[in-house]
Formats: structure tokens, sequence, C-alpha cells
């Protein structure tokens, strides 16, 4: 167990030395192309990749189908005529009460919304993170452990009394008090992986800046915002993404001209009465759920070394 | 608490030391924000929650105590009971099984395969689409009448049964199938994170001395990604206690009551029965039940321990 | 069309002179999305901007569980909307209470509204302390019986006639691979079938007895337990009909492979949307068939009280508007629910709602469950219910005890 020992503790100083290395593929070698441990690699990703292809597949289909074709068949036969119809409805025609000009009426409203918030929430978890991971004081744990607990509770049961919070504050109904809302309620999850990811960068450089007079904020723009470009880009997509996808925050913390677009998604696929057009359904599904995905298209390889970067070490 | 002050900054110059309070200022300042945020929002809302679960205020909160009555009311309550039961069984199969088929993922991913960026983006493409999406998908594709139990039925075996929805013993994992679906893609990346992040000379040597590669995985890598466990596990568990959107989308939850969630007794009690201190109630012993867990825990993981 | 446009306009017109002064936006909530209940509100909106002023739509889908947080905490943010709306009955007490909302007893005396709106319980569910709060748009009632020609021709039974042949029959539906009661999963169908039946097949006075008095003793005695054993029927019945939404249990119905469903009135928009005749393709059961009352349920527009004095303007007109006759035909026609003024011409409506307007000229109708009991009593029930028709285990008498201790529990 002791050259285990060893080897973990080298292990951590390489690593903590090159705190951005790239992720390249590290597992045991794999043996020749068709070996049985290839195919059994290859054989249990392509029935994952199934199961989680499946349900687009489904959704794609049904998006360029007809309603008449919907209603007889099977969900998962191929489109005999393939309609963009549904697509075209969803995106500009598709009526939300009065408002028949589907989802484009949200897109830049939820640009609006999902743009500051973003930055506004990720630039305070940054900071906390940098603060308690190298400027503790006493009681900061403490705050960190209810932002944490704080994570655990439905985002229901605070409306009220965010409501009043707001009210008094005299920001209930602007973008501002959403903003503000966006922020707190991603703090809890950004912050303990800024706090990882600050925790792992080599403390030598801190110490070093620290001699040499540099302050917090110096410390904080000059040596630590360089160094985590990957924590970033991490922290970015977990909040477009849930900030883009929100529903009731939107709609609970503003006014009608600054309804997203998940407002209008919600008519379309959530409405109470009346026939449900389950292709226009799909269609608006895919459709709100392009600007995370491009996203995550554009920013995965990204993704994968900002978190090997970051929330490994704690 | 018995956090060291000093133990993650190094002395300060000596010039600049003037006493306790004035130190870190700007790091003080700076986490106003936060501060703010959690004993405003976070501490003061749900003290004010609980406060309030002791009134029987309706529509609006009103501060009329009527002593632990919702309390009692909520645990009379079959429905609760039953939330409470199916929390458990989603709570321990959702994180076996997030964390299983995640950590097999990326385990697989890193055996230098090729295509790593398509099987990559397959698995977490779903993270992307928000859970009302997701319950609707997979609604249809769970339903007996047009789902994949017609189509196999429509193969030939038509004794086929597969409606796990409509079944009340089998529901909420009908649900779980959902869950995993929408979320291991995002363990699969934080997990392929950490094991990009173990030196490869570790391989090297377990190699070198003979052992298996599921024993240098188990006793020897597994060991040295805990900060990823515990990051994974906050987020993943973060999730099930919540878990409200997805049920709602999926079975109102039904059939029956066999698929109810505390998140959605709390929510139908606070605006559709207008019960403002039932709701609050049901959200106390939520947040009990998570404290108790939690707070020991996060004091041997966050609280104490040195930097780093 | 035009005509009743221009109607409108005049009617307004001539009861607002002063509206049409100056313009003023305002903003108006509701959860009227899908297809037919937008064209609905559109009736709505025109008659407004006809008034000069301008209608700001806020739609939310989703009643209950979506739409109200949003409304509630806009109106408590002091960020109200100009006008939302609620199902009427007790929903909205607490909000005018805390003196949020608008007395609308001023516009209510000079429209006449005492006099023309009926039933007069509507106008009641809206008054609080003597004043009133509510315009009520419509009624919509949940008693029918929806069944499909079809499915009874091929079981090769007659069409019943009442709640009880249906019952008989069920039997040979099942034999025919049909479903006999089509019912969706969604608690508040469950909830809604239970006091169906407890109208039609209980009557007038028990109902009022067990949701208005809430007597204990008759909640737990035989005549209640007669209802239940019909539940348990109902339960049997819609064993298999493996649906969530009430519409995709109409749907059953329509293409034949329910035999029936129970459900409000607006089902009927989902019959007409498949182009099926009433009569022909399906037949409606007022009451089930048995007695024929209806008990009103239906939406109602609040106004929050507001700073603004030309908004507050406006929002009279908007009253007025929403109750002037042109408005309510033509509303309600695209809606498929029934006026809330006897004095208006509806010759253009189907029979099935024929058979409806005859009901309430006569006068058989009883308050509403959500004009009785508070949203967390019908929350509970809802639980219950859900609970019981999707069972195979609890048993009658269980409910009904379980169902008896909600409704002491009720204030």
């Amino acid at each position: 167990m002791a050259d285990i020992a060893s080897l973990n503790t080298t292990a951590v100083a390489i690593d903590a030395a090159k705190p951005q290395l790239a992720a390249g593929p590290r597992g045991k070698r794999p043996a020749r192309a068709f070996s049985g441990t290839n195919i059994m690699v290859y054989g249990t990703l392509l029935v994952f990749a199934c199961y989680y292809l499946l349900p687009l597949y489904v959704m794609v289909v049904t998006s360029l189908k007809g309603m008449p074709e919907i209603r007889l068949g099977n969900i998962f036969s191929p489109p005999v005529e393939i309609t963009f119809e549904p697509w075209v409805k969803a995106w500009s025609s598709a009526c939300t009460g009065l408002n028949c000009d589907g989802l484009s009426r949200g897109f830049w409203n939820s640009v609006r919304i999902t743009v500051p918030s973003t930055i506004a929430s990720i630039a305070l978890a940054s900071i906390n993170g940098y603060a308690l991971a190298n400027w503790r004081f006493k009681g900061s744990e403490t705050f960190f452990i209810v932002l944490i607990i704080g994570a655990f509770i439905p985002y229901q049961v605070m409306i009220y009394p965010l409501v009043i919070i707001l009210r008094e504050l005299g920001i209930y109904g602007s973008l501002t008090g959403l903003i503000i809302v966006h922020s707190i309620f991603g703090m809890p999850i950004l912050t303990l992986l800024f706090r990882n990811y600050f925790v792992s960068l080599p403390e030598e450089l801190f110490k070093a800046a620290r001699i040499d007079g540099a302050g917090f904020w110096m410390i904080y723009f000059r040596i630590m915002l360089p160094m985590s470009l990957p924590i970033f880009v991490v922290a970015m997509i977990l909040q477009i993404t849930g900030i883009w996808n929100d529903f009731l925050f939107g709609v609970v913390f503003t006014r009608p001209e600054y309804y997203p677009i998940t407002v209008q998604l919600n008519n379309i696929v959530n409405s109470v009465q009346g026939v449900k057009e389950y292709n226009v359904n799909m269609a608006a599904t895919l459709l709100t759920g392009a600007v995370p995905l491009i996203v995550y298209f554009v920013s995965g390889r990204l993704f994968v070394r900002g978190i090997a970067a970051g929330a490994v070490k704690g | 608490m018995t956090v060291p002050a000093t133990t993650a900054a190094p002395p300060a110059r000596k010039s600049t030391r003037p006493n306790q309070y004035f130190r870190n200022m700007s790091a003080k300042i700076a986490s106003i924000p936060m501060i703010l945020t959690a004993v405003v929002i976070f501490a003061g809302g749900t003290l004010w929650t609980v406060l309030y679960s002791f009134t029987n205020s309706r529509l609006l909160p009103r501060m009329s105590f009527v002593g632990l009555d919702q309390y009692e009311r909520l645990w009379a309550a079959p429905r609760w009971t039953v939330s409470i039961v199916n929390l458990g069984i989603y709570g321990i199969f959702s994180l076996i099984f997030s964390l299983l088929i995640g950590f097999l993922l990326a385990a697989l991913m890193d055996q230098k395969i090729r295509f790593e960026n398509t099987f990559r983006t397959i698995f977490l493409y779903p993270f992307a689409l928000s859970f009302i999406v997701t319950g609707l998908v997979w609604q249809w594709i769970l339903n007996p009448e047009f789902g994949i139990q017609s189509v196999i039925r429509s193969l030939g075996w038509t004794s086929f049964r597969f409606d796990p929805l409509y079944d009340p013993a089998l529901v909420m994992y009908g649900i779980l199938i959902a869950a995993l679906w929408q979320g291991t893609g995002l363990v699969m990346c934080l997990m392929l994170a950490g094991l990009r992040g173990i030196d490869g000379e570790i391989w090297k040597a377990s190699r070198i001395d003979g052992i298996p590669a599921w024993k240098t995985y188990l006793f020897i890598v597994i060991p040295m990604m805990r900060p990823v466990f515990i990051t994974t596990l906050v987020i993943i568990a973060s999730g099930i206690v919540k878990v409200y959107d997805l049920v709602v989308a999926q079975t109102s939850g039904g059939p029956g009551i066999a698929s109810e969630v505390p998140a959605k007794y709390v929510y139908d009690y606070m605006f559709q029965a207008q019960n403002l201190g039932q709701g609050f109630a049901a959200s106390t012993m939520m947040l009990l039940a998570v404290a108790i867990i939690i707070i020991p825990w996060a004091y041997l993981e966050f609280g104490g321990r040195k930097r780093g | 069309m035009m005509t009743r446009f221009r109607a409108a306009i005049l009617a307004a017109g001539v009861v607002l002179p002063l509206g049409a002064a100056h313009a003023t936006d305002l903003e108006v909530t509701h959860w009227w999305t899908s297809g037919g209940e937008a064209a609905a509100v559109a009736e709505l909106a025109k008659a407004f901007d006809a008034t000069g002023n301008k209608w700001v739509d806020g739609a939310i889908a989703g009643s209950g569980g979506t739409a109200r947080p949003i409304m509630i905490s806009r109106i408590t943010g002091g960020d109200p909307m100009g006008a939302t709306q609620f199902n009427h009955g007790r929903q909205a007490e607490e909000l005018v209470q805390a003196g949020l909302m608008r007395d609308l007893t001023d516009v209510a005396t000079a429209e006449k509204w005492k006099e023309v709106i009926r039933p007069a319980s509507l106008l009641d569910a809206c008054t609080i302390d003597g004043k009133i709060y509510c315009a009520p748009v419509n009624i919509h009632s949940w008693q029918w019986l929806w069944l499909s020609n079809a499915a009874f021709k091929t079981a090769g039974v007659e069409v019943p006639k009442t709640w009880d042949e249906y019952v008989a029959a069920a039997p040979a539906l099942e034999k025919a691979g049909i479903v006999p009661l089509a019912l969706g999963g969604q608690a508040w169908q469950s909830a809604g079938l239970f006091d169906v039946l407890l109208i039609s097949l209980g009557g007038k006075d028990l109902y009022l007895k067990v949701y208005k008095d809430k007597d204990g003793e008759t909640a737990t005695g035989p005549e209640i337990a007669k209802i239940f054993k019909a539940a348990d029927d109902a339960r049997k019945m819609a064993k298999g009909s493996n649906v969530q939404d009430w519409n995709q249990a109409t749907n059953l119905v329509i293409t034949g492979k329910a035999g029936g469903q129970v459900m409000g009135d607006w089902a009927q928009g989902e019959f007409q949307l498949a182009d099926q005749k009433a009569g022909t393709d399906y037949s409606c059961l007022p009451g089930l068939g048995m007695n024929g009352f209806l008990a009103t349920a239906g939406d109602a527009f609040y106004f929050p009280l507001l700073k603004d004095e030309d908004k507050s303007k406006a929002q009279e007109a908007l009253a007025k508007s929403l109750l002037d006759p042109a408005t309510q035909v033509a509303f309600n026609l695209k809606k498929g629910s029934l006026p809330v003024r006897g004095d208006v011409d509806m010759s253009a409506t189907n029979d099935c709602m024929k058979k409806g307007l005859d009901i309430l000229a006569k006068g058989d109708v009883v308050q509403g469950a959500d004009e009785l009991l508070s949203a967390d009593i019908q929350k509970q029930k809802e639980d219950l219910f859900s609970e019981f028709f999707a069972s195979t285990t609890m048993t009658v008498e269980d409910a009904q005890t379980r169902w008896a201790g909600i409704i002491a529990s009720a204030e």
C-alpha cells in the first residue's frame, strides 16, 4: 500500500503543477483493433448511444410528420411524407393566447435574460469560490455550507420570500430583479465548482504573488482569471442551460415584455384544452433546446477539459 | 466552528495587519453578496418558511399560529407518506445508477476510443433539454398504446408487456429511466474529467505490478477521485430532492398517487390548494431531512480542513 | 361577424363615451391558450379594443399549478396586471380581503348586473361583504355523459339513456374489447367524476347537504354510501383507459375505443373538431340522464387595484365590455360554454348546448363545488379520488370514511 500512497502524492504534485493539462485519454492502452475488449467497449458504448438517441429520433421523426399520420401511427416509424410545417408553425405562428408569432416572440427576451444573468452569476460565484479557496475568514465555511444546503431547497418554496424582498427593494418585475434571482439560485453549485477549482491551483503561485504585495483583486484578475478559462466554460454551460430552460422565475419575476421563450414553449406544450399537436410540440422542443445544444456542440471539448481541471480536486 | 482564519491566506505583510476585523478586508467585502445570499435568502427564507409553517396561512402568508396542526395533518395524509417512500426509492436508485452508468461510460470513453467527441455529445445532449420535455418524450415512448410495447407486439410477441407508467408498482422506475437519460451525461463528463486528472504513471505502475484493471479502478483510481464524487453527489442529490417537473410531465403523480413526490406535494398545496401553511410544513420536513444528512457531512468535508 | 363586431363597438361606445377619449394599454392575464379558447379570447379583446383601449395579452398555459402562482406573485409583488382570469369561487377571496383587488360595485350597479346575470349564484360568488369584485364571463357545467354511438353498436346494445343503463351495458362493451368508461389519469378528473355522480345520482339536496352544510351525519350515511357504490362501478368500468389528459380520454370516445366519458361541456369542442355530429355519432346526457341538475362552474375576471387613473378607467371599460350581450354571444360560441346573461340569443348553438341552455332557463342549477369548498378541500378530495380510482384494493367504506373526514375539516 505504501507505493500506492507515494504514487498518489506524486500524481497530486504533477497535477497541481499542470492544472490545465490537456485532457488526453489516460486509461489502459487499448489492444489491437478487433480484440475482444474492443468489441466489448464499442458494443457497450453503442448500446448506450441507442438509449440516448432513441428519444431524439422520436422527436425529430414526429416533428416531421403531419397530424393525421401521428394519429394513425407508431411513434418510431419514419414519416411517410416529410413536412416542415410543424417547424415553421412552432417558430413563427403557434399561438400563445392572442399572440400568434410562435417561439420567435420570446427568443430575444431569452437572450436578454440569459446573457446578463449568466455573466452576473458566474462573476459572483467565481469571486466567492476564490475567496473561499484562498482568503478564508472566520465564518466563511459556515456561509458556504448554508449555500450548499440552499441547493437542496425546492425553488417554489422561495418564491414568496423573494417576491417580498424584491418588492421591498423596488426591483420587482424588472430585469435586474430576475438577474439577481438567477444569480442567487446558481450560486450554490457554481461556488462549489469554483472553490474546488481554485483550491486545485498551485498554492505557490498565490504565495509568490502575496510576497510581491499583490492584493485580493490584483491576484484575482492577474493570476486566477487567466488560469481558469476551463472552469468558466463549465460554469457558462451549466448556467446557459439552466437559465435558458427556466420557466418559473422568468414569468414570476418579470413582466410580459420580458417573457422568455420557455413561456411560449410551455403554452404550446402544456395547453390544458384542445387538441395536442405533437409534431409542433416536438419541433418547438427542438427549437428551444437548440441554443444550449449549439453551445454544447461548440464547447463540448472545452467542457470536459474544464471539468477535468476544475471539479476534480477539492 | 473552529476554522483558523489564517490557514488559507499566508501571513500578510507586517505593515498591513491592524487587527482581526480588518484582515482580509477585500475578501470580506467581495464576499458580501455570498453572505447576503446565504444569510438573507437561504437562511432567512428558510426561517420565514419554518415560521409560517406553524400558521394557517392560505393564499397569502398571515401570522395566525395554529401550533403543530399543519404537521399533524401532513403526516396523516396518505399522499405524503407515499411521496416520502417514492423519493426514497427514486433517490437510492438514481444515485446508484447515475454514478454507476456515469462512471462506466467515462471509463469506456477513457480507453482511447475513436469518435470520442461523437459519443460524448450523444451522452451529454439530453442535459440541454428541460425536464418537461424529457418527461413528455418518455411518456410517449413508454406509452403502451403506441410506444415500445405496441412496437414489440406488432413484431409478433403479442403478450409482451412494458407499461411502467401505468403500473403503480413500477411507475417510479419508469420515471427513473427518463431521469437517468437526462442526467447521466453530466455525471459521465464529471467522471471522465476525474479520470483524466489521474496521472498516467499510476496506470503504468499498476501494469508493471500486474494489478488487474478493475482492481486499479476500485482501489486506486476511485479513492483518488473522491472530490469529483463529492461534487457529483451534491449535484445529483440536490436534483433528486427537488424532482418535480419530470413527474408532472410524465405521470402527474399517477396512476392514482403512485408516483407523487415531496416537492410536488409542496407545490400543489402551496399553489393549487392555496394552503401555504401546509406547503411550508411539507417543505420544512424536506429541509430538515436534508439538513440532518448534509450538515455533519459538510463540516467534515469543507469545514476546518486544511486547504487542498 | 362584421355586424356582431359593429354591435360591440356600438354597445361599448354608447356605454362609455369617455373610454374612447384616450387609448390605455391594459394587460390581461389568463390561461386560455388552446385553439378554440384563444379564438374566444380574441372576441373579448376585440370588444375591449373597440372601446378605444388596448388589450395586452398575457397568456400562460396550465391553469392551477402554473398560471396562478404567477398571477398571485404579480399582484402581491406590487406589479399587478390590469385584469386577470380566475375560476370564480373562493380562489381570490384572500386577495380581496388583503385589499389588493378592485371593488366593481359601481360598474355592476350601473350595468344592472344583478338583474341580467343568471343564475344569480354566479354574482354571489363574486360578492364579498356585499361588494362585487369580479365579472363572470361564462358558465361551464361538469355533469355530462358523452357516449360513442359506434361503440355501443359494435357491442350490440342500445345507446343508454341513463347512468343505470350505461352501467348495465358495461359487460357487453367489455366483451367487445371496448373500455366502458374513459377516464384520464389526472387527479381533477377523478374528483370531478365523483362530484358528478353525487349531484346526478344523489340529487341537489344531498349535494348541498354535504358540500354546503358540511353535514357530518349525511356524509357518513347510507345515501352517500350509494354514491360511493356507483363510484366503485365507475372505477371498474374505467379500468384500462391508459390516458392522462382529458382530451385524450375524449378521443377514446370519438374513435369508439371507449363507450363513454363523464366530462364537462368543454368536451364538446373535441367532438366538433373531429367532425362528429351530436345524435348520430355521439350522444350527450346532461346530468347523466338521471336528474337534470347542472352545477355551475366557470371563469371570471378580477381586477387588481391600480394607482394609475387611466388604467382604472380602462378596467371599468373592460368590465363592461365583458358582459356586453354581443361579446357574451361571440365569446361563448367560440368557447363552447354558456353565457352568463339570460337575455342573449344563442340560437346558433348545437343540440347539446341547447339542452344545457334549457336546464339553465328552468333554473335547475346548483352552485359548483369550487364555489362551495375551498381550494384546499378540493385538493384533498382530488388526492383521495385519484387514489381511489386507480386502486384495486381501496374499499368503498374506507374511501367514504376518508372523504367524510375531509368534509368535516372544511370551514
